[in-house]
C-alpha cells in the first residue's frame, strides 16, 4: 500500500505482505503446473502414435482398437443417465418441493436427506464390493452390465438429487406464488414454471454425474468384470469399458497394449472435458440470458433484463386502474 | 381452448366445471389427469426419495451380514494386529466359534488402516495450504480474464478420472519424484526421530509419499474451489475498512478474510479428506501394494480401499469364504471412517449456512 507511513515496522509489514503475495501465486503455480503437466503428458503420450482407426477397430488379444470399450462406456453413461437421472431428479424434487412439514412424509425429509448425504460419502469401492456380494454372487448375475449399472446409479443418485434440490431452491418464490395466483394447480406449475426455470441447474448436475460415471473404475472391476467385446445380454456376460484399459494395459508385456492404454486415457479425458465444458456453457448462457431473452412473439420484453431496472411509471395508471386500490 | 359441451376453464391446469351431459372418454381422462397431476408428482417423487435410503440400508446390511463371521473370529485384533495371512490353503479347516477358516489364517489390518490414514494426512497437509493460497490468488486483485480460466482449469482437474491421474503418476510423476526430488530430501535430512522417516532408501516412486502427493492433487480442486467461493462471499466493506485503517494485504487476509470463512474451510477440508480416504484406483496403481508399514515415507504401502480391490482374487482362493468375509469387514471399517468424516464435514459446512459442493466419491 502506497499510503503507509515509512519506518522500520512498516517496512517489515510491507515486506511480509509482499512475501505473502508471492506465496499465494506460488501455490497457484504449484497446483497448475502438475495439472498442466498431467494433461499435456497424457495427450503427448497418446498423440505420438495416435491412429484414428482406434475408434472403430475391435480389440484383439494383442492390440487392435477400442471400439467396444468406447461403446461400453457410452452405454454405461446412457444407462446411468436413464436410471440415476430419473430417480435422482425426482428425489431432488421431493426434497425441495414436496416436503410438507405437517404430513408424515414431510417430517421424514430430514432423515431422507441425511440418508442421501451418507450414501454420497460411501467410498465407491465399498459400493462395488456390495454389488459384487449381493448382485454378482448373491443373485447369481455374474459380472454383468446390470450389476454395474445399478451400482453406478446408486453412486451418483445422491449427487443428482443434491444438485436438483439446490437448483430448485434457487427458483424465486415469486414464480410459485405467481403461478398459484394465476390459478395453476401445484402439479401444473411445477411442470410448466418451476422445473422449467430450474432445468439448467439440473442438466448441469446430470452432466457432472455422467462425468463421474465415465471415469469410475474400482466399482466396475467388481461388478462389470471386463471383456473385449460387447455382450448381448444384461446379465451373465462381462462388459467392456475404457477405464479398465487404462488401469491394466499400461504394464502389459505387449507394447501395442501400452498404446491402447494411453489412447483410452486420452479418450476419457476428451469425454470428461466435453461434459464439463458443456455444463459450463449451460451455466454461463443461462446466467446471461436467464430473463432478458424471454420476449413475446412481437419482440416486446415480457420482463426486463438484467441492468434494466423498471422505473415504476408515475403518471401512467397500472393496468388501467386509477385511484387508490380497493381495501 | 376448444370445449366439448362444457364450460371452458380459461386458466390451464384447473379442474373444469362439470359439463352438461357426459364428456367423451378422452376428455374425461384429460380431466382426471389434470386433477391428479399433483398426486402423480408426489407419488413418483416419494418413491424416488426413498430409494437412496433403501440403497443405504441394503448396502450396510449386506456388509454387516457378510462381515459378521469375520468380526466374531478376528475380534479386536483386526484393528491393531499387523499379520495378514490367509493361512495354509492345503491344511486342515479350523472352526472358531462355529466359523470355518483356513489353518493359520490371521487378519490384522492395522498396517492397512495406517496406510489409509497416513496417505490422507499427507494429502491434507499438502493440499490445504496450496488450496488456500491459490484461492487467495484467484480472488484478491486478479483480473477476471485470468482468474476465470484458471478457476475453470481447477474445476476440470476435479473431473479428470482418477485412473488417468494414476496412469500419469505411475509412468511419469512417480519416477520423476524418485529420481530428482526424493534423493535431494533424503540426503539432507538430519538423523533425528521424526525426520529420520524421510531418509534413504527412496524406492522407485511407488509408495506412500508419491501416493500422498497424487492424492493431494486430486483433492485440491475440491478444497480450492469451495474456498474460492467462500472468499468471494466475504463482504467487501470489512476488508476495505481494514485496508483504510492501514493494514497491509497480508494483514487483511489474515485478520479479516480468513477468520470470516474459517469453519467453511474446515468443512471443505474434511470433504476433501473423505475423498482421499475412499480413493482406490490411483492408490492401487502408485501405492506399491505392500501389506507392511513402510520403513521410510517413500516405500510401498497400501490403503483399505486399494486392498479391497487388489486382494479379492487372492481371497477367492480361500475355499472357506473366510477371507472374503474379512474383506467385507475391511469395507465396513472404511465405510464407517469415511461416512463419519463426511457427516462431520456436512455438520461443519451447514453451520456456516452454505451447502458444500457435493463431490461424488471416487
Amino acid at each position: 500500500m502506497t499510503t503507509l507511513a515509512a519506518g522500520p515496522a512498516t517496512r517489515r509489514r510491507r515486506a511480509s505482505s509482499g512475501f505473502w503475495r508471492f506465496l499465494t501465486y506460488l501455490a497457484l503455480v504449484l497446483i497448475m503446473a502438475p495439472a498442466a503437466w498431467m494433461l499435456i503428458g497424457v495427450l503427448a503420450r497418446a498423440w505420438s502414435h495416435w491412429q484414428w482407426s482406434v475408434l472403430w477397430t475391435k480389440a484383439t488379444p494383442t492390440g487392435g482398437g477400442l471400439r467396444d470399450q468406447i461403446l461400453g462406456t457410452l452405454i454405461l453413461m446412457f444407462g446411468v443417465l436413464i436410471i440415476a437421472g430419473s430417480i435422482g431428479v425426482f428425489a431432488g424434487i421431493h426434497l425441495a418441493e414436496m416436503a410438507r412439514p405437517n404430513k408424515p412424509a414431510g417430517r421424514l425429509s430430514g432423515p431422507l436427506r441425511t440418508a442421501s448425504d451418507v450414501l454420497s460419502g460411501f467410498p465407491s469401492i465399498v459400493l462395488g464390493y456390495v454389488g459384487y456380494t449381493a448382485l454378482v454372487v448373491g443373485l447369481g448375475w455374474g459380472f454383468s452390465l446390470a450389476a454395474a449399472l445399478i451400482i453406478l446409479s446408486i453412486m451418483v443418485i445422491p449427487y443428482i438429487a443434491k444438485t436438483t434440490e439446490n437448483s430448485l431452491r434457487q427458483v424465486p418464490t415469486g414464480y410459485r406464488e405467481g403461478a398459484e395466483a394465476l390459478g395453476m394447480s401445484v402439479g401444473y406449475s411445477l411442470r410448466k414454471v418451476v422445473l422449467r426455470s430450474a432445468l439448467p441447474g439440473i442438466v448441469t448436475g446430470l452432466l457432472l454425474a455422467l462425468a463421474i460415471a465415465a471415469g469410475e473404475t474400482a466399482p466396475l472391476i467388481y461388478t462389470a468384470g471386463f471383456s473385449n467385446t460387447l455382450p448381448h445380454s444384461l446379465t451373465h456376460a462381462q462388459f467392456p469399458y475404457l477405464t479398465y484399459v487404462v488401469f491394466s494395459y499400461w504394464n502389459d508385456p505387449s507394447v501395442q497394449k501400452h498404446y491402447l492404454s494411453y489412447d483410452a486415457a486420452l479418450i476419457l479425458i476428451v469425454i470428461v472435458l466435453l461434459l464439463l465444458v458443456s455444463s459450463r456453457i449451460i451455466v454461463s448462457r443461462t446466467q446471461r440470458h436467464a430473463e432478458s431473452a424471454r420476449t413475446t412473439r412481437t419482440g416486446k420484453r415480457l420482463w426486463p433484463g438484467r441492468g434494466q431496472a423498471v422505473e415504476p411509471a408515475k403518471d401512467e395508471p397500472l393496468l388501467g386502474i386509477t385511484g387508490a386500490p380497493p381495501r | 381452448m376448444a370445449t366439448v359441451g362444457g364450460v371452458a376453464g380459461s386458466v390451464p391446469g384447473t379442474p373444469r366445471a362439470e359439463p352438461v351431459g357426459k364428456p367423451p372418454p378422452w376428455r374425461r381422462f384429460g380431466n382426471f389427469a389434470r386433477r391428479n397431476e399433483e398426486n402423480a408428482w408426489r407419488g413418483v417423487a416419494w418413491v424416488a426419495v426413498l430409494l437412496p435410503l433403501a440403497a443405504l440400508v441394503f448396502a450396510v446390511s449386506v456388509l454387516a451380514v457378510k462381515a459378521w463371521p469375520a468380526i466374531r473370529v478376528n475380534g479386536w485384533y483386526f484393528l491393531y494386529g499387523r499379520d495378514w495371512t490367509y493361512g495354509n490353503g492345503y491344511g486342515a479347516i479350523v472352526h472358531t466359534d462355529g466359523v470355518a477358516h483356513q489353518m493359520g489364517a490371521r487378519f490384522g489390518a492395522w498396517a492397512i488402516i495406517w496406510g489409509t490414514l497416513a496417505s490422507s494426512l499427507i494429502a491434507i497437509v499438502i493440499a490445504v495450504p496450496l488450496s488456500i493460497g491459490a484461492a487467495f490468488a484467484l480472488t484478491e486483485r486478479m483480473p477476471t480474464w485470468i482468474s476465470r480460466p484458471l478457476g475453470f482449469t481447477i474445476e476440470i482437474l476435479a473431473g479428470i478420472p482418477s485412473v488417468v491421474i494414476g496412469l500419469w503418476g505411475i509412468l511419469t510423476f512417480g519416477p520423476w519424484l524418485a529420481h530428482h526430488v526424493y534423493p535431494v530430501i533424503a540426503d539432507h535430512v538430519p538423523d533425528v526421530p521424526v525426520l529420520r522417516y524421510f531418509s534413504n532408501p527412496v524406492g522407485t516412486g511407488e509408495g506412500l509419499m508419491s501416493a500422498g502427493i497424487v492424492l493431494a492433487l486430486m483433492i485440491v480442486p475440491i478444497i480450492a474451489s469451495t474456498t474460492r467461493d467462500l472468499f468471494a462471499q466475504v463482504p467487501p466493506l470489512p476488508k476495505e475498512g481494514a485496508s483504510a485503517l492501514g493494514m497491509t494485504d497480508w494483514e487483511v487476509a489474515n485478520k479479516v478474510t480468513l477468520p470470516w470463512v474459517r469453519s467453511g474451510i474446515v468443512g471443505a477440508t474434511v470433504l476433501g479428506l473423505g475423498r482421499a480416504l475412499g480413493e482406490t484406483i490411483a492408490i492401487a496403481m502408485i501405492g506399491g501394494a505392500s501389506l507392511q508399514i513402510p520403513h521410510t515415507i517413500y516405500l510401498p504401502f497400501t490403503t483399505v480401499a486399494a486392498t479391497i480391490l487388489s486382494q479379492l482374487d487372492g481371497a477367492l482362493t480361500d475355499g472357506t469364504g473366510f477371507a472374503v468375509a474379512t474383506l467385507a469387514e475391511l469395507a465396513l471399517v472404511l465405510a464407517v471412517i469415511s461416512v463419519g468424516v463426511n457427516l462431520i464435514a456436512r455438520v461443519i459446512v451447514k453451520r456456516t449456512g452454505r451447502v458444500g459442493a457435493p463431490v461424488g466419491g471416487a
